[in-house]
């Protein structure tokens, strides 16, 4: 296997609607930004990939106007998925695994605010038999959460922990877009969206990009002082039919946290790509995390969402942590679909030499 | 129990409508303010100094945000052009008519736009043409602001004077 590493990142700070900046000219200081750390020139790149999503955006091959942001000239080898950037950054690194090249630019972008994100995820369901029916995201992640608290012993407190604990994080980071101090009383006291959830329990509406550098082996070691490598990246999904599936449990993030290894060392550092205050408990378990790791201490999703940018987000922040030395092994999770339907786990660890 | 035989179920009605607020962006909102103002605004790449028009805020070639602006003339010269001979609805003008790509000077990229008041068979690489406004209270943040543009009667412009920007 190559080694590979997160070498640099970087990302917009969160807010919508962001009335002036298209998403290229949102993508352009971000993306330059993470390049220009990574000490790279940007020429030598050898891999740009990219996530977004053209129902976000409103317009067909929304992607093919961000490559104005890369300087695809001369013709660069490029790629983009339709999905949240974490898995473009899967791509990247199983492209860095040829060998043929040791460096890939990896980016996501969206302005969620242009639309309206209740109505847009609602098409990700079954076209015939549920999408026409419109059910919203807050609501099938209520469903979701009602079956947890109802089954699991958990309560009301336990979300309102999570919110808690998240915005006071976010306080020291400059990119979110929610921030608090705020008491798990008052919290509780707050009116329901779509019972057992709160607004503080559902992610905020945000504009951004971020971008991430990856290197491999020798190149990431010169450029970098901590490089975070890939100590293990697996995805899985589960099955798209929300009856058929346990809402309380997440199989498929079960799978790709053995297959990437998460479990074979301490984790000091989770970012979870949990949208919903109740989706950390789901991930927590399935992933096998306890009490030692710090979790999202960005604030995560809860209080900076830019959709198809915030998975990847969690790999930026998570590899953060260990290029800056405040922890050695961390966990970085990305989710896609309904109720955690589909799974990215990705491991980071710093290596002595 | 055996189920009746019917027709195969062939098509489902499931009407899908999303709304959106788009963003021209700032380079290209500023671009749209100037036209309703019958002037015409590049930006230039600071590192290859190219002039992009309209502008998108970025050097597609470069990957690096262009600032500065660059008035233009509204004059040019067509360096590719076709002739439309298929009508289609909701189109303003009758066929046949060109549809051409118009460098206008001191711009490194090509302005798409109709070119009138001349027999279609005369249009031609090389053509010097000029804008024609629309009047005033029909002028507005769109490129619908210039009507079309006409020959000026000027000589040709010599290939080599555009053969680097087709």
């Amino acid at each position: 296997m190559q080694d590979v590493a997160v070498v640099s990142f970087a990302q917009s700070t969160s807010f919508a609607p962001d009335p002036l900046r298209n998403e290229v000219e949102l993508l352009l200081p971000v993306m330059n930004e993470a390049v220009e750390r990574s000490g790279i020139p940007k020429k030598e790149i050898g891999f740009t990939v990219s996530g977004s999503c053209d129902y976000l955006a409103g317009a067909p091959f929304s992607f093919v106007s961000a490559l104005d942001a890369v300087g695809a000239w001369p013709p660069i080898i490029e790629s983009h998925v339709e999905m949240d950037g974490a898995w473009a950054l899967y791509e990247a690194w199983v492209r860095l695994q040829v060998s043929d090249i040791d460096s890939a630019l990896v980016y996501a972008f969206g302005k969620s605010s242009i639309g309206d994100t209740n109505e847009i995820l609602t098409l990700q369901h079954d076209p015939y038999y549920v999408a026409p029916l419109w059910p919203d995201p807050v609501s099938i992640a209520a469903l979701q959460a009602r079956a947890l608290l109802e089954s699991d012993g958990y309560s009301e407190s336990d979300l309102a922990n999570i919110v808690a604990r998240s915005h006071k994080s976010a306080m020291s980071n400059s990119s979110a877009q929610r921030t608090s101090e705020t008491s798990v009383e008052q919290l509780l006291s707050a009116p329901y969206t779509v019972s057992p959830l709160r607004e503080h329990d559902c992610p905020p509406v945000s504009d951004g990009a971020a971008a991430v550098v990856l290197a491999t082996g020798d190149l990431a070691r010169r450029i970098s002082e901590r490089p975070a490598w890939i100590a293990g990246i697996d995805h899985r999904i589960d099955s798209h039919s929300l009856g058929a599936r346990d809402l309380t449990s997440s199989p498929s993030a079960a799978l790709a946290a053995r297959n990437a290894g998460a479990n074979q060392g301490p984790v000091d550092v989770a970012e979870l790509h949990a949208q919903f205050s109740h989706e950390e408990l789901i991930l927590r378990r399935a992933i096998g995390l306890d009490n030692g790791t710090a979790f999202n201490p960005s604030g995560g999703p809860l209080c900076a969402n830019p959709i198809m940018a915030t998975g990847l987000i969690r790999i930026g922040e998570a590899a953060s942590r260990i290029m800056d030395g405040s922890a050695s092994r961390a966990v970085a999770h990305a989710s896609s679909g309904p109720c955690l339907q589909q799974n990215l786990v990705c491991v980071l660890e710093a290596r002595d030499g | 129990m055996t189920e009746p035989r019917t027709e195969p179920v062939r098509k489902i009605r499931t009407p899908i409508r999303l709304d959106y607020t788009m963003t021209a962006g700032e380079a290209q909102s500023r671009f749209l303010r100037q036209i309703a103002n019958r002037k015409i605004f590049g930006q230039r790449c600071p590192e290859c100094e190219k002039v992009y028009v309209p502008p998108r805020g970025s050097c597609p070639t470069c990957g690096i945000a262009t600032r500065d602006e660059v008035e233009l003339a509204d004059q040019g010269t067509v360096t590719t052009f076709c002739i439309v001979n298929i009508p289609f609805a909701g189109a303003a003008v009758e066929v046949p008519y060109v549809c051409a790509s118009v460098l206008l000077d001191g711009a490194d990229i090509t302005l798409f736009h109709l070119v009138q008041e001349v027999p279609v068979d005369e249009v031609r690489m090389g053509m010097r043409v000029e804008a024609v406004w629309v009047p005033p209270e029909e002028r507005g943040p769109t490129l619908q602001s210039i009507k079309h543009f006409r020959p000026t009667g000027e000589p040709d412009a010599p290939y080599d004077a555009y053969k680097d920007r087709m």
